[in-house]
């Protein structure tokens, strides 16, 4: 028995979010294999091998890959599925593209957003926004997992696992990378970060959410966030949303700011060590799940804590 | 060219679930049901092709129990031609659902399937990827935006990081994400004529396909429940808390 992890990587760079799958793909106590898959993939292997507890890591670069294509990886993870028994990968929008692909294939009912392994077949989920955690047992005889970084520590790195070459799936496929627009940002990245500043609808436009929430992200060290409402609105990019259908963020130091606390929010930040709210109102519902509750003007409050850090 | 969107029948964004008592499942008796809002989303998308005269029959499906037909007629309202009930009481799986929808694609032969990313009660994110791999038709997740562009889709993807692009050949599966437009209110005329547009009702066996399912539910239960912490009068005092508490 043995488990696959198909690791995230971006720019010639190993994604944290790889090592928390490898701690959890560990939680079945067998052997973990890690596959590096697209652009780079010769480049990032080296670090993948680095995980602690990893046994061989494989590694696939070529023209079809270079996107990871949920098709072209459909075709490379399918038949390595012969020697596993599992296939785990990260809850980010690359994993939830391509698993459910590789689970259909293999005739598996796929377990989203798994928060904890309690046996090789058994397995926790929160569902309705994380209002409810359901415990489920697969009777699948493959399991296809994609888990939920925060539920799970990063591996260490004293690991020197082998690396393996593959051949990338001859194409062509059906679908074509065209182009990416992607946010360039020096801030920490959202997912992972320690710190996270959200801002939500009551900034009321972009200047005023870049004027408000980047100079005490800045100050704090912290990546940013928003509400759907901000994204919505245009205050902040799309992948700034945090909450149900967005971004899940646990970090030890939330501040939401202008955010009422809907349960879509909720869902995606109510993990976090300990959140501090800014809001007029001091009915919202932000502040039942809050540390620390200040009910002010954010226009003034804001700047004032700014300075004051 | 021929769009299907099936539709899903959910617990309402706006109910707070109760998780039962005996930890079997969450309390749906008595609670708001709608269409799953990605979903509102989906057959606005195909309303907004048709009348650009990009396509010209909407086929709209769901599988659940009778009461989905109202989401039918929701879907219909808005814009749909005709609508399919795969009719079942059972609690069907996304790769059961992706199985029968399959099917219906084989039957109705669309150029384009438009699902939500995710049903907001079972948050799996997994429909239309699997059924995209059973027809082995591309797919475009997470939509943005969609262009028809020649014989080929286009679709913006919201990707962690920003927005990327890809090009499928049709047949194609696409699933919208929360960005790609706001769906329309049905207006009272349309509602009236949705209730004279043709519903057909099915069920699982009619299509052969075996929807028992995968997993085993072994409990349901609350999340830990966290609890309201204090008021800070003002900044200063905010300040003084977070560095009395080592935060800053
Ligand atoms: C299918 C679906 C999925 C969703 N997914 C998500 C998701 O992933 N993430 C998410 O965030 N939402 C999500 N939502 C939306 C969610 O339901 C709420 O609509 C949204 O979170 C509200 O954003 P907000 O708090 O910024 O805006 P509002 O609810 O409008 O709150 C604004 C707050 O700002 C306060 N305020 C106004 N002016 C000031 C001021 N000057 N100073 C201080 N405070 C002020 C107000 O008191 C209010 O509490 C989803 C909804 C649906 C239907
Ligand atoms: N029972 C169902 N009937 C019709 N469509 C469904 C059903 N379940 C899921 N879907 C579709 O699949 C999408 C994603 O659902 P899920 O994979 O369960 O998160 C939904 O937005 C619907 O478009």
């Amino acid at each position: 028995m043995a488990v696959l992890v198909i690791a995230e990587h971006h720019h010639g760079a190993l994604a944290d979010a790889t090592h928390k799958v490898v701690t959890a793909a560990l939680k079945f106590g067998v052997d973990v294999d890690v596959l590096v898959a697209g652009e780079n993939a010769g480049a990032v292997a080296p670090a993948a091998a680095k995980i602690t507890g990893v046994r061989k890591v494989l590694q696939a670069e070529g023209e079809t890959l270079r996107k990871q294509t949920a098709e072209a990886m459909e075709a490379l993870v399918v038949p390595l599925m012969a020697n596993y028994d599992a296939v785990v990968i990260a809850a980010t929008t690359t994993g939830k593209n391509i698993a459910p692909r590789i689970a259909a294939k293999l005739d598996v009912m796929q377990l989203s957003e798994v928060t904890a392994i309690l046996d090789a077949s058994t397995f926790e989920r929160p569902i309705y926004a994380g209002n409810a955690i359901l415990t489920v047992k697969s009777s699948d005889a493959k399991k296809v997992l994609t888990v939920r970084g925060t539920s799970f520590a990063a591996a260490g790195t004293d690991g020197s696992a082998a690396v393996e070459s593959i051949a990338a799936p001859a194409g062509p496929f059906k679908s074509e990378f065209i182009s990416e627009e992607m946010v360039k940002s020096d801030r920490p990245e959202l997912a992972g970060a320690k710190r996270v500043v959200s801002g939500g609808r009551a900034l009321g436009s972009a200047d005023e959410f870049k004027r408000v929430i980047f100079p005490l992200a800045d100050k704090l060290g912290a990546a940013v966030g928003a509400s759907r409402a901000a994204v919505d609105a245009g205050y902040a990019p799309n992948d700034y949303q945090v909450g149900q259908t967005g971004k899940i963020v646990a970090p030890e130091l939330y501040v939401a700011i202008g955010i009422s606390g809907a349960i879509q929010h909720l869902a995606g930040m109510k993990d976090s060590k300990v959140i501090v709210a800014i809001n007029k109102d001091e009915e919202a519902p932000i502040f039942q799940v809050a540390d620390y509750g200040l009910v002010a003007d954010l226009f003034k409050a804001v700047p004032e804590l700014t300075d004051a850090l | 060219m021929k769009v299907l969107v099936p539709v899903k029948r959910v617990i309402d964004y706006n109910v707070k679930v109760r998780v039962k008592p005996d930890k079997t499942g969450v309390d749906l008796a008595n609670v708001k049901m709608s269409m799953n809002p990605f979903d509102e989303i989906s057959v606005e998308e195909a309303v907004r092709l048709k009348e650009a005269g990009t396509v010209t029959e909407i086929v709209i499906v769901s599988i659940g129990p009778q009461q989905a037909q109202e989401t039918i007629r929701t879907a219909l309202a808005m814009g749909g031609d005709r609508g399919i009930l795969i009719k079942t009481d059972e609690l069907v799986e996304p790769l059961a659902v992706a199985k029968l929808l399959a099917k219906v694609v084989a039957e109705e032969s669309p150029d384009i399937v438009i699902l939500g990313k995710q049903a907001i009660d079972d948050d799996s994110n997994q429909t239309g990827q699997m059924l995209a791999a059973l027809l082995d038709w591309p797919q475009g997740t997470f939509a943005y935006k969609l262009d028809k562009d020649g014989d080929k889709l286009k679709v913006t993807r919201e990707v962690d990081g920003g927005l990327q692009t890809v090009s499928l050949s049709l047949p194609a599966i696409v699933t919208v994400d929360l960005r790609l437009n706001e769906p329309r209110y049905a207006s009272l005329p349309n509602i009236m004529k949705a209730k004279k547009k043709e519903i057909a009702e099915k069920s699982p066996a009619d299509y052969g396909v075996d929807i028992s399912p995968r997993l085993t539910v072994v409990q349901v239960t609350e999340p830990p429940v966290r609890k309201a912490g204090e008021k800070v009068e003002d900044v200063a005092a905010l300040v003084s808390k977070l560095k009395t508490a080592g935060i800053v």
